[in-house]
């Protein structure tokens, strides 16, 4: 059973339907007690940062530290990847989860002849900078599906990095937690193998 | 490295495909469902489906075809044509669209970029432009006109002013089509889809006009289009996305292969 968190930021439904493309038993968590007993997290995002207050207001957050304190494992998708950071510069008075100590931040303006766009949109490379299970069977210039103006820098939890107006980091994990920017849900048969292995990934 | 997308246009009327690809071994060639399957299969960086039904049970077809196409498609999927509110486009999203693509409605209604986007994220809008040049004018590109109704009718603005005042509503994306071009096979508006794409900070998909591979590599660097869309093309010598790709790579222009 995996349980996908509903906070009223985008659309779930390329998430939900991926999911059980996969085989997995699918169920939508719209309040904290929904997560008391979830085996397995997945927090999608395609809004704003701001958006992330619901979790904050619904109880979400503490469920969701409380799950991740259990060894449950989590898998934050664009928005949800940077809420587990200290924070976005996309909504300065709205913390993150703070799983990492980092800030977010929105990609300088493109060049003028707009040769360089903001929103990075479209698919881009990965380049694997540690091997974990939730990319087994990805290789480094394997292809992702982007869509976001805001990323993380690299730091030591990042797992993957791609090029856009130099490295940022488009997958990052410590522990039971993951975080990618790009959406696996979008990406083709490596994004349905990264879905597939946090399916599979071990609770800790 | 960001690669230039290629993306594959299915025109669907009634729940049927009316032109656009016809796989040899296809078992039936104008049910979308199956062709957007074929067509991510054969290489395709994102599928659009654009609905020219007007009728109300056309509609209820319509959120059916969305819903069957996007079962199993794993790649960013863009549903346009007669969404006119919040509600037309969550019943869309909801079926399984990533992306909606807004034309007239968004003339009539520019909020509802906005409105949209508030709800789903600035990703999953697409304002779809129609544009002819204005050939009487000095500069026939920069002067280009925004027009509606297959062509026929002038909006009464400027494509240039119209792209940047999407984008400034919070589109996510421009799908440019000029008019001129659109069924020549003779090449995209490469002059048009540079002016538009240099006005503004997001992506723009070049539409109309698409022949040849050579077409595809001009609009992707004279024409700085960050995606292109290709429909009848697969009719004309180019058998899928990933052919037209790998001709593509040779010209030294980021696409993404292997796909």
């Amino acid at each position: 059973m995996v349980t996908v968190v509903d906070y009223k930021a985008g659309n779930l439904t390329s998430v939900m339907k991926a999911l059980r493309f996969l085989g997995a038993e699918v169920c939508v968590a719209t309040q904290a007690d929904e997560l008391e007993r979830a085996t397995r997290i997945v927090l999608p995002g395609v809004g704003h940062f701001a958006a992330t207050v619901r979790l904050d207001r619904s109880g979400m957050t503490a469920a969701i530290r409380g799950a991740i304190a259990r060894g449950v494992p989590f898998l934050g998708i664009c928005v949800g990847m940077q809420w587990l950071y200290a924070g976005s510069t996309e909504a300065p008075e709205q913390p993150g989860m703070g799983y990492f100590t980092e800030q977010v931040t929105r990609f300088p303006d493109g060049a003028e002849d707009g040769a360089e766009k903001v929103p990075h949109v479209g698919w881009n490379q990965l380049e694997l900078l540690r091997a974990t299970p939730l990319l087994k069977g990805v290789e480094s210039g394997d292809f992702a599906y982007f869509t976001h103006a805001w990323r993380a820098d690299v730091s030591q939890e990042t797992i993957v990095t791609t090029q856009y107006m130099g490295q940022f980091s488009a997958a990052c994990q410590r522990g039971n937690v993951c975080g990618v920017q790009f959406h696996p849900e979008k990406s083709g048969a490596t994004g349905l193998k990264i879905l597939r292995n946090f399916l599979e990934m071990a609770a800790c | 490295m960001l690669t230039r997308r290629v993306i594959a246009c299915l025109d669907v009327r009634n729940g049927r495909v009316v032109k656009g690809v016809q796989f040899v071994d296809i078992v039936d060639a104008g049910d979308p469902a199956e062709l957007a399957r074929r067509h991510a299969e054969a290489g395709a960086d994102e599928i659009v489906l654009l609905d020219i039904t007007a009728t109300h049970e056309g509609r209820a077809t319509l959120l059916e075809t969305v819903r069957r196409a996007a079962e199993q498609l794993f790649i960013p999927f863009t549903v346009g044509g007669g969404i006119r509110t919040l509600q037309d486009a969550s019943a869309v999203f909801e079926a399984g669209a990533d992306k909606v693509s807004l034309n007239s409605a968004a003339l009539q209604n520019p909020e509802l970029i906005s409105e949209i986007g508030a709800e789903y994220g600035a990703q999953a809008v697409v304002v779809a432009i129609d544009a002819r040049r204005d050939a009487a004018a000095q500069d026939p590109v920069r002067s280009a006109r925004v027009f509606t109704h297959g062509g026929r009718r002038d909006a009464g603005l400027g494509v240039i002013e119209w792209a940047r005042e999407a984008a400034q509503r919070g589109a996510g994306e421009i799908l440019l089509t000029s008019m001129d071009a659109d069924g020549t096979r003779a090449g995209f508006d490469c002059a048009l889809t540079a002016a538009v794409s240099r006005a503004v900070n997001i992506p723009v998909i070049a539409s109309g006009g698409a022949g040849s591979v050579e077409h595809f590599a001009e609009v992707f660097t004279s024409g700085c289009a960050d995606a292109a869309l290709a429909a009848s093309i697969f009719h004309f010598g180019i058998s899928s996305a990933r052919v037209l790709k790998e001709q593509l790579a040779v010209q030294k222009i980021p696409v993404r292969l292997p796909c």
